[in-house]
């Protein structure tokens, strides 16, 4: 059984007064102790997956409607705000981007990561103490005895972001959602934190759904992946088959655009055009307006996943024949 | 080889706090004795994390910013001793394309009313040749003609930097510097407008400043590097020669941490320790001592001067050329 599994999961939002899908039909499983990776670019919906199996997307405006989303064998679904509340944190926990956003800059860290102690567990804040200095102490902040009486704005980013995956961990969740969690920061900054996440999971054990744009990080990180484009899942694999094989034609031209990639003197690989706006999705599949393999039947219908091999799929009518 | 810029020793120091509720006032060194040259032609890539002074480097070259010290020469002249009258003709010449295309375009003015004042005030084009100047420009730029009645909101991230590409072409500039300008865009974006930046500098024989923090992105447009820490070159070379066989230990650790698009690649990272200092508080001798795996004895207090190694290779750093020898 797997830790996480979501079922046609679409989350939509009312814009220019009718309901829009920011994302929609979303199928996957995340095993115990996986890295799984979400990649698109933006607009693709992949914090708001996210959002919407964290019970976090404001309704209304929006609205989530799924067959299914169950953690460790809990539906999700239908929840009361205060069972949630007390799932999130215990069972599963989110970083974001910018975890000045997410501190509270009144309050000192060692306060901030207590008040989770206290509030899952019912432990006296003073009580909790110790176990604080060991959260910031494995999240690699130095002098945790003394930093944790600092406040957010007195650390740098990078350590602002170790607090918050202290706070996350604080209550051993099975399930650790990360939202780019590295793109506000320096990229030597940057690897001593995927560094961190990397050994947490192993001494953890913990899965983690990893949110990125960066298919570079995905390569070093994950396990599996999610290729999102539009509100859609279009490609899925192992980390291997999405860089080795990738299926889909918008797989292959995100690969082939990464600067990373290209040689010096040559012209970088583009996708023409950009990604459409929720209110002017195209018909059939989305991506067809700017694939280079697009038929006419591309139109006509929404591919869904197809099965290539061992959990590699793709949402492409050309599904089989590969990317020249 | 002729420079087109030449930039000696320059600094910029600002004075912060001193007011009622802002603390005691302290300076903080941004850029400090920073100096480079770019030719006709060529891009220079200024690259290094947040705070380590490249984009205050490229306020300075126009006086944006006003240096503490310093000379900035372009094309012969003395730029940090001009008038007035001759800086507005100078900013003519070199132009600055920003990260946020959005922040910098008047959300209330049409493209076309963007790219028409600066043909206005500079050129002595008239309506004709103004409207055709634009039509050429968005051609250029590889916009649509009709692009020209929307406004900027109408258009996607990439566009948007289309426009402020334009709007800096249009008085026809010598030197372009390009701040961070794909960073704020989605990869596959970001190739569309790397080509066309690269596309452009051939078409119009430009030079550009490269201000960026991504080297991935730098490896393709630079012809030579030069890498900033708190506010000094560590280390300068022509791109290909500073990825193949980098020698600072900062210049190592960064190319280091670069992430690698290769399951199969196990990353072999130096991952540096500690945080960034205070610009306001820089360490002594190499700023860079308090986090370098390598430093030694003389690094926190002598300052190494950036020696050349090659004839176009320079390091400054104290294990590359002994004290001793940058001394003398």
């Amino acid at each position: 059984m797997p830790l996480l599994e979501v079922r046609n999961l679409t989350t939509t939002f009312p814009i220019g007064g009718k309901p829009r899908p920011v994302v929609q039909g979303i199928d996957f499983t995340i095993a115990d102790g996986e890295v799984l990776a979400m990649v698109g670019e933006s607009g693709s919906g992949k914090s708001m997956t996210a959002l919407s199996i964290m019970g976090l997307v404001p309704t209304p405006p929006g609205h989530v409607a799924a067959d299914a989303i169950v953690l460790a064998g809990e539906s999700l679904l239908n929840r009361s705000a205060q069972e949630m509340r007390h799932i999130r944190g215990r069972r599963m926990a989110m970083i974001f981007q910018e975890p000045m956003s997410s501190l509270n800059p009144v309050f000192t860290v060692g306060r901030q990561i207590g008040e989770v102690i206290r509030r899952h567990e019912g432990v006296a804040l003073r009580a909790a103490r110790p176990r604080v200095q060991q959260l910031l102490e494995l999240v690699g902040i130095p002098d945790a005895g003394r930093r944790m009486d600092s406040y957010p704005q007195e650390l740098s980013g990078g350590m602002r972001q170790r607090v918050m995956i202290a706070i996350a961990l604080a209550c051993g969740p099975q399930l650790l959602i990360a939202d780019e969690p590295t793109t506000a920061l320096d990229v030597t900054v940057q690897a001593q934190i995927l560094d961190l996440l990397r050994d947490l999971r192993k001494r953890l054990g913990m899965a983690v759904l990893f949110i990125t744009h960066d298919l570079g990080l995905v390569a070093e990180f994950a396990d599996r992946v999610l290729v999102l484009y539009a509100g859609r899942v279009v490609e899925q694999g192992s980390v291997r088959d999405i860089f080795r094989k990738p299926s889909h034609p918008y797989t292959a031209a995100l690969l082939a655009s990464m600067p990373a990639l290209a040689r010096p003197g040559e012209v970088l690989a583009s996708i023409a055009g950009s990604v459409p706006s929720l209110d002017a999705l195209p018909p059939g599949c989305r991506f067809a307006p700017r694939c280079g393999f697009a038929r006419p039947a591309c139109a006509e219908a929404l591919p869904s996943l197809m099965p290539l091999h061992d959990g590699h799929a793709t949402a492409c009518i050309r599904h089989g024949e590969g990317v020249p | 080889m002729t420079a087109l810029l030449e930039v000696r020793g320059l600094s910029k120091t600002f004075r912060q706090g001193g007011g009622l509720l802002s603390g005691p006032a302290h300076s903080v060194s941004a850029v400090d004795d920073v100096s480079f040259e770019i030719a006709e032609g060529e891009t220079l890539s200024l690259v290094g994390e947040s705070g380590c002074g490249k984009s205050t480097t490229g306020r300075l070259l126009v006086r944006l910013i006003e240096p503490s010290a310093g000379q900035v020469r372009f094309a012969g002249e003395d730029v940090t001793a001009m008038a007035p009258a001759a800086l507005q003709a100078l900013r003519r010449k070199v132009q600055i394309i920003f990260q946020d295309p959005y922040g910098s375009l008047n959300p209330r003015m049409s493209v076309r009313q963007i790219l028409d004042e600066p043909l206005r005030l500079n050129t002595e084009l008239d309506r004709v040749g103004r409207s055709r100047r634009i039509a050429e420009l968005l051609d250029q730029v590889g916009l649509p003609a009709r692009a020209a009645d929307r406004y900027p909101h109408e258009f996607s991230g990439g566009q948007r930097q289309r426009i402020g590409i334009a709007r800096a072409l249009s008085v026809r500039p010598k030197l372009l510097i390009c701040d961070e300008p794909v960073s704020a865009l989605d990869v596959s974006v970001q190739a569309q407008v790397l080509n066309l930046l690269i596309e452009l500098q051939r078409e119009l024989r430009l030079s550009y400043l490269f201000i960026s923090h991504d080297l991935t992105v730098v490896r393709l447009v630079a012809t030579r590097i030069a890498v900033m820490y708190l506010g000094r070159i560590v280390e300068t070379a022509p791109a290909q020669q500073l990825f193949e066989a980098p020698q600072h230990p900062y210049t190592r650790a960064l190319l280091s941490a670069i992430p690698v698009p290769d399951p199969d690649r196990v990353p072999s990272r130096v991952v540096l320790r500690g945080e960034l200092p205070s610009p306001s508080a820089p360490p002594p001798g190499c700023r860079f001592h308090t986090r370098c795996p390598e430093a030694f004895a003389p690094c926190n207090s002598l300052r190494p001067a950036l020696l050349p190694d090659t004839a176009a290779h320079r390091t400054a750093c104290h294990l590359i050329h002994s004290p001793r020898e940058s001394a003398s």
